[in-house]
């Protein structure tokens, strides 16, 4: 199908991108990389009256080290993250997980804020961000403020971003070079959105043991008990993959098996 | 109507276009370059991939409004293209084709694996190869020969095999 009509607008910077979107009156839409927002808009599922393209704002598309941490901009794109063209904070779990995102084709359009900010819970970078502890980073009419990761993503396709509200990237500690990572997604199909993932993150030197059940019906969740669930203790998995509020047998199955080979990945 | 300036196969070209046209109606209708190929219209199935500023992109999700000073490069713009040329060739011997829907789509991410992925020369290759095309979506040929013309162009181009 072909998008309903829309007008376009493609402003200079946060700023002027915040002004059009608030004068929008709740129906003009940002667009990154349009990789998710382009199918949605041929679809129809998507009638926006305006998009505001973000590809001019000055300063999205870069990452920097910051010393202890690494800034991604919302529009670095996945294809960066994989080819290594910027920081990475986790001594190889962002490539990693990078190049299983679609294909190279949306790849080397499709941009992490874009991706944020759709908040697909299927989507990897919305479960990693979780996993990372990323602080976001939101230019809104009332100047710039941070979202820690835990408030972020609200609901299935609900952020903590108002409608003139744009990501202007994300802010990850570095992880030490012995930290231990996991991951672990289903798929059907290669570059299908996921079924199921689970994830761990282990970094003695910071102190850091996390664990999630990523792609459930609504944000990702972090695990509570993880020393019983890195212990591989089943009831322990069980009753996360359960508090995930992933109950149905099917997806049950996939989500504990999916979290029980990031916990093996991160400790072989 | 917005007034967009880009190049599209080395040629400069201005047009006035809706915001809502997507790049590949606007290759095809505009430009008549319907090389082009639509197939599911939503990002899925590889058909229309082009390269926009050099790298793979599916041009029916992308709006042509966007690609205000971007170069564009459709199967039309490969005809001499020296790695293109060694795929048309190993497409043919290996059978690579049948009805032709997805051909152009396969070609340009053909030539993205060969130039972004030159050792993928090995037969346990095959596999890597398989996931960088799943993007393209093809009903006739089951693959192997698609996979195959790959092999070919990428060991001919290592100086494995003769071309």
């Amino acid at each position: 199908m072909k998008a309903a009509a829309f007008e376009y607008a493609r402003p200079a910077d946060a700023r002027g991108a915040c002004a059009l979107l608030a004068a929008g009156d709740g129906m003009a839409k940002p667009i990154a990389g349009g990789q998710s927002l382009g199918p949605m808009l041929n679809l129809r599922l998507a009638q926006p009256g305006q998009l505001v393209d973000l590809a001019g704002v000055a300063g999205l598309a870069g990452a920097r080290d910051l010393g202890s941490a690494v800034f991604i901009g919302a529009g670095v794109t996945h294809a960066a993250i994989e080819d290594g063209r910027v920081p990475d904070p986790t001594h190889g779990l962002l490539p990693r997980v990078a190049s299983r995102i679609a294909y190279r084709a949306v790849r080397n359009r499709g941009t992490v804020g874009g991706s944020l900010a759709h908040a697909d819970p299927a989507a990897d970078w919305v479960n990693l961000m979780r996993l990372l502890d990323a602080t976001f980073i939101i230019e809104g009419p009332a100047g710039s403020r941070e979202v820690a990761s835990g408030d972020f993503m609200q609901a299935a396709f609900t952020t903590a971003l108002g409608e003139s509200d744009v990501l202007t990237g994300v802010r990850i500690a570095k992880f030490s070079p012995t930290a231990r990572f996991g991951y672990f997604k289903f798929c059907r199909k290669v570059g299908e959105f996921a079924e199921a993932i689970g994830a761990v993150a282990i970094d003695p030197a910071r102190g850091v043991r996390r664990a999630l059940v990523g792609a459930t019906a609504g944000a990702p969740h972090l695990v509570a008990h993880t020393d019983a669930v890195l212990a591989g203790d089943t009831a322990a998995i069980e009753a996360e993959v359960r508090a995930a509020g992933c109950d149905e047998p099917y997806e049950f199955q996939l989500h504990v098996v999916a979290l029980g080979r990031a916990i093996a990945e991160a400790m072989a | 109507m917005k007034t967009l300036n880009l190049t599209v196969n080395g040629q400069a070209v201005s047009a006035a276009v809706e915001p809502r046209t997507h790049l590949a109606d606007f290759l095809r209708e505009h430009e008549g370059l319907t090389g082009t190929h639509l197939g599911c219209e939503h990002g899925v199935c590889g058909a229309c991939t082009v390269e926009i500023d050099g790298a793979p992109a599916r041009s029916c999700i992308q709006f042509a409004v966007r690609c205000e000073g971007a170069t564009v490069r459709t199967i039309e713009g490969f005809e001499d293209d020296a790695v293109m040329r060694q795929l048309r060739a190993a497409f043919s011997a290996e059978h690579a084709l049948q009805c032709g829907y997805c051909t152009p789509g396969m070609l340009v991410t053909a030539r993205d694996i060969v130039m972004r992925l030159p050792h993928l020369t090995g037969a346990h290759d095959e596999a890597r190869i398989r996931v960088e095309l799943a993007g393209n979506l093809c009903r006739c040929t089951g693959y192997q020969g698609i996979v195959r013309a790959i092999q070919r162009v990428l060991r001919q181009r290592a100086g494995i095999d003769a071309a």
